[in-house]
């Protein structure tokens, strides 16, 4: 007799061999300029269920760029496992040829290079027509958005999320869980929850005064599908408060709270629930121990740290699948269900290419009209990049886009050194492309975004950075609220990401004359999104307009004032 | 023992670095553990403690303690300047033996319970609250 373990560890042979198939022949097909849209959404139809997951889009309704990260260190047991694994290592793990259109989705390498031939990546419409495909040759397939949706550019901004909204009602998912929204500020949630026709779920979504789930929001949401019943539990970012402007929800307690998660999970089975799916804001390593900690969850689908997997990481028996970000990818998984229990299951990370993947027509002009009012806005050029100049954000300590961030608010601000977040949202733009003000407002765009310029001593910057590298770094992944290493302009450090809090950061040094930062002494800082209530400033993004228009072509300085040990 | 002049230097880097090392146990606390227990040995379980790992707001941090069968519960903040938190005492008829609070908590730390059980013996759970200034999120 197969245990139910044996089923799980052959059905993960079977996707990885679907992933050979679907990824690594994508290369063979690219060289024959024949990738198809059918090659990207063939998948044999398994099993009795089908979920849909999408996760932190951060309002990128139309195709984009996006760089994965080259640096992406794990601590702890996350040491070397994925998705703490990039560039050339992440291609051999997963037989992933060099220069193949998965190597330019999934990793950094060549990455203008290899965008000049693929293309863009993402776009709701295009997500739709994968959304409708699945749909029909599973009907009742359930499409899950982990959240981060109604975030992250120019139109959802002057829209207060009404454009995602209105884009995501009509790609109809089952369910939803949250992170960014909450920025909107309660009201504004809470507007857009009334009219909401899926499930809004969040099982560590508390009211603050009373300390008791929230009323606004279901714990988990019971489905009957393919003739068995899936509960959809929804996990929200558990640091919203921490990380992002308490100020701004102050009605609202968060946390990861898994003893709770326990109860539901237990709560759903005893409801008759067959298959139990989490939908889940909380990050990869968390949802990692999570999977660990709490028993009978059969698939996390993870959001927050925007990790892409070709294949479910298996933690005990529970699956846990990571769909990339802003639109860039679509994961498909089919389960089997009887007998009350998961007995397999088989999966595909879809890669949106945008020139291979036709548009769906009704979701192009809803998409356009969301964007017509401020057509003149988003399409106003305001600098381009030098032929040599990639923009990009993601990865753990810089990204070219922050240099540019930083490099704006030390002479725009007449600062000593500047901090820009280390958020994992933000598309790349290619060498030599223009630059629009849309093109900015995808990696400033937010409701707290006052450029301060303040006073703080050696002493008090060590601190913040010591304090966000635990953030990070700390081995316990229930401590970190993902997100990377704040950007530093005007500093240099060393970093032994192996070493405790306090002891992590040395070598500060002040770049322009070179010397080290002394503890005592005050330096002009100049930064930006401030979890402060109050702070004072400029918007960034035209603090960044201003100097990318002065600037006229961008370029910036190759980074090396970070020195990273213990990797 | 001798040392060297850059070994100096990087014990006093190192000591320097312990300075906002997260507070952890100290004296006090030890001492309002004896008091509690009078120096009897502590096991484990039967003790739960429910704190946030990381606390949103350090000034008001919601925890629980469940121990059932308890004669009384000791909550310490091991890193505060005055450990003591709360002692909770349950009567022989006491339906549950639970109770919740919230503390303030001057910075990283770890929040200690002990459980004194109805035949007279100990437990001991603890639980680390890191307070943190807040970053940003992806």
């Amino acid at each position: 007799m197969i245990s139910r373990r044996d089923f799980l560890q052959v059905s993960m042979a079977a996707s990885a061999i679907v992933g050979g198939s679907g990824f690594g022949n994508w290369a063979r097909l690219a060289a024959q300029q024949s990738l198809t849209q059918d090659q990207l959404l063939e998948f044999d139809t398994f099993g009795n269920v089908t979920l849909i997951h999408v996760t932190d889009i951060h309002a990128q309704l139309k195709p984009i760029y996006f760089r994965e990260p080259e640096i992406n260190l794990g601590v702890g047991e996350a040491r070397g496992r994925v998705p703490h694994v990039t560039g050339a290592e992440f291609r051999k793990l997963y037989g992933i040829e060099d220069g193949s259109p998965s190597a330019y989705a999934l990793t950094y390498d060549d990455f203008a290079a290899l965008g000049k031939e693929y293309g863009r990546v993402g776009g709701l419409d295009r997500v739709a027509t994968v959304v409708n495909a699945i749909r029909a040759a599973r009907p009742d397939a359930l499409l899950l958005d982990g959240g981060d949706t109604w975030h992250g550019s120019y139109t959802c901004y002057h829209t207060q999320g009404q454009d995602m909204v209105n884009v995501m009602n009509k790609l109809a998912p089952d369910a939803m869980t949250f992170h960014w929204e909450f920025t909107l500020g309660s009201e504004r949630v809470l507007e857009h929850l009334e009219n909401l026709p899926f499930a809004a779920l969040g099982q560590n979504i508390f009211d603050k005064e009373w300390d008791e789930p929230s009323e606004y929001f279901e714990s988990y949401r019971m489905f009957e599908r393919g003739g068995t019943k899936v509960a959809v539990i929804g996990q929200a970012f558990p640091y919203m408060p921490i990380a992002n402007p308490g100020w701004m929800f102050p009605e609202f307690s968060f946390g990861i709270r898994d003893e709770r998660m326990q109860e539901i999970v237990d709560e759903a089975r005893g409801e008759g629930a067959e298959v139990v799916v989490v939908l889940s804001h909380n990050g990869f390593d968390v949802d990692h121990k999570m999977a660990a900690r709490v028993s009978g969850i059969d698939v996390i689908l993870s959001g927050h740290t925007h990790d892409a997997l070709p294949e479910p990481v298996l933690v005990g028996e529970t699956i846990v699948v990571a769909s990339g970000s802003n639109g860039k990818f679509v994961s498909r998984v089919d389960l089997d269900v009887r007998d009350g229990r998961m007995m397999g299951f088989k999966h595909k990370l879809i890669p949106i290419f945008s020139d291979v993947i036709e548009p769906d027509p009704e979701m192009t002009a809803l998409i356009d009209e969301q964007r017509a009012p401020f057509a003149d806005a988003l399409s106003e050029v305001i600098g381009q990049t030098a032929d040599d100049q990639l923009l990009y954000r993601r990865g753990n300590f810089n990204g070219t886009w922050d240099d540019l961030i930083c490099d704006a608010l030390l002479e725009e601000r007449e600062a000593d050194i500047a901090m820009s977040p280390g958020v994992r949202w933000g598309p790349s733009i290619m060498p030599g492309q223009e630059i629009t003000r849309e093109d900015l407002w995808n990696v400033t765009s937010m409701s707290y975004p006052n450029a301060y310029r303040t006073e703080m001593t050696g002493e008090f910057i060590h601190v913040i950075l010591e304090d966000v590298a635990d953030n990070l770094f700390n081995t316990d992944p229930y401590y970190q609220q993902g997100g990377d290493m704040v950007r530093i302009g005007g500093m240099g450090y060393a970093i032994d990401v192996t070493k405790p809090q306090g002891s992590r950061i040395s070598n500060m040094t002040l770049l322009k004359s070179g010397e080290a930062i002394d503890p005592a002494k005050t330096y002009v800082v100049a930064g930006w999104a401030s979890v402060n209530e109050g702070t004072e400033g400029p918007p960034i993004w035209d603090v960044v307009e201003s100097y990318i228009k002065r600037q006229g072509t961008v370029s910036t300085a190759p980074n090396t004032s970070v020195t990273v040990t213990g990797v | 023992m001798k040392f060297s002049r850059r070994e100096t230097l990087a014990l006093g880097l190192g000591a320097a670095a312990m300075g906002i090392m997260p507070f952890r146990v100290n004296a006090a606390t030890e001492d309002a553990i004896a008091a509690f227990t009078g120096g009897a040995d502590m096991g484990e379980g039967g003790l739960t403690l429910t704190a946030p790992e990381i606390a949103e707001n350090g000034n008001t941090v919601p925890i629980s303690v469940d121990a059932p069968g308890a004669a009384a519960i000791l909550i310490l903040a091991a890193g505060n300047p005055t450990p003591g938190v709360a002692e909770f005492k349950f009567g022989e008829l006491a339906g549950s033996h639970a109770a919740s609070t919230r503390i303030r908590l001057a910075g990283t730390q770890d929040v200690v319970a002990v459980a004194k059980m109805a035949d007279g013996s100990f437990v001991k759970t603890s639980s680390t609250v890191k307070v943190t200034i807040g970053g940003c999120g992806g």
